[in-house]
């Protein structure tokens, strides 16, 4: 659905049975597991505000940028 | 034999004439089943994918699925971002990239119809809050989702 909504997302679902080398590589003990950008990984589902929030803090934001700390 | 038992099939041939509101193309990178076999290219799922997607497309005059051979068309999976197959990629009034790599089998089959009909109606049940925070996204995001089919 996020990928829908934005031109900056990209989403792929993962059946990773099939593919054991990117069980593997993203480390997948237990399912679902979501990793972005390589960057921020978590296992188990989060209520939607949780997960826009942590594609937030992965891509940034437009009208915060640079006044987030002030 | 199909996949879909008839009962299924009318199941969505409902939901599609009802839901679906413009076209959209499911494309399609897999391994052609008639092609000869090559040691290590065996893909183990893309008969059954091919199979699966084939049914479903013909379920809706909205629905087109358009089928690639990963090493026959390499070049356009390589523009698309394709490594592994069987990989669906979703083209209709997304703004971003929907893929799904390996059998949409299981839970992963009720989230792909879901898609096709959010892909083709472009809007989504996610808050109005959330559509606000994605359309402002500054960088890229790549999220996988890892499953298993239960």
């Amino acid at each position: 659905m996020m990928a829908i909504e934005s031109e900056k997302v990209t989403a792929d679902v993962v059946e990773v049975s099939e593919f054991p080398h990117l069980a593997q590589r993203y480390r997948v003990f237990a399912v679902p597991k979501v990793v972005m950008n390589e960057s921020l990984e978590f296992e188990g589902a989060r209520p939607e505000a949780a997960f826009v929030a942590m594609v937030e803090s992965v891509a940034g934001r437009q009208d915060t940028e640079g006044s987030s700390q002030g | 034999m199909p996949i879909l038992s008839p009962a299924d099939q009318e199941y969505l041939r409902q939901v599609f004439a009802e839901r679906l509101r413009d076209p959209v193309t499911i494309v399609l990178f897999t391994q052609r089943v008639t092609q000869i076999r090559i040691p290590g290219y065996e893909c183990a799922t893309c008969r059954e994918t091919n199979q699966l997607l084939e049914e479903v497309a013909a379920l809706s005059d909205k629905l087109t699925l358009e089928m690639h051979d990963l090493l026959q068309d390499a070049e356009l999976a390589k523009q698309a971002g394709v490594e592994e197959i069987p990989a669906i990629l979703l083209k209709g009034h997304n703004k971003g990239t929907v893929r799904f790599i390996g059998v949409p089998a299981g839970y992963e089959f009720a989230t792909l119809i879901e898609d096709l009909i959010d892909v083709s109606r472009g809007t989504t049940e996610l808050s109005p809050l959330s559509r606000e925070t994605l359309t402002k996204l500054v960088q890229p995001v790549h999220i996988k989702v890892f499953v298993t089919p239960t």
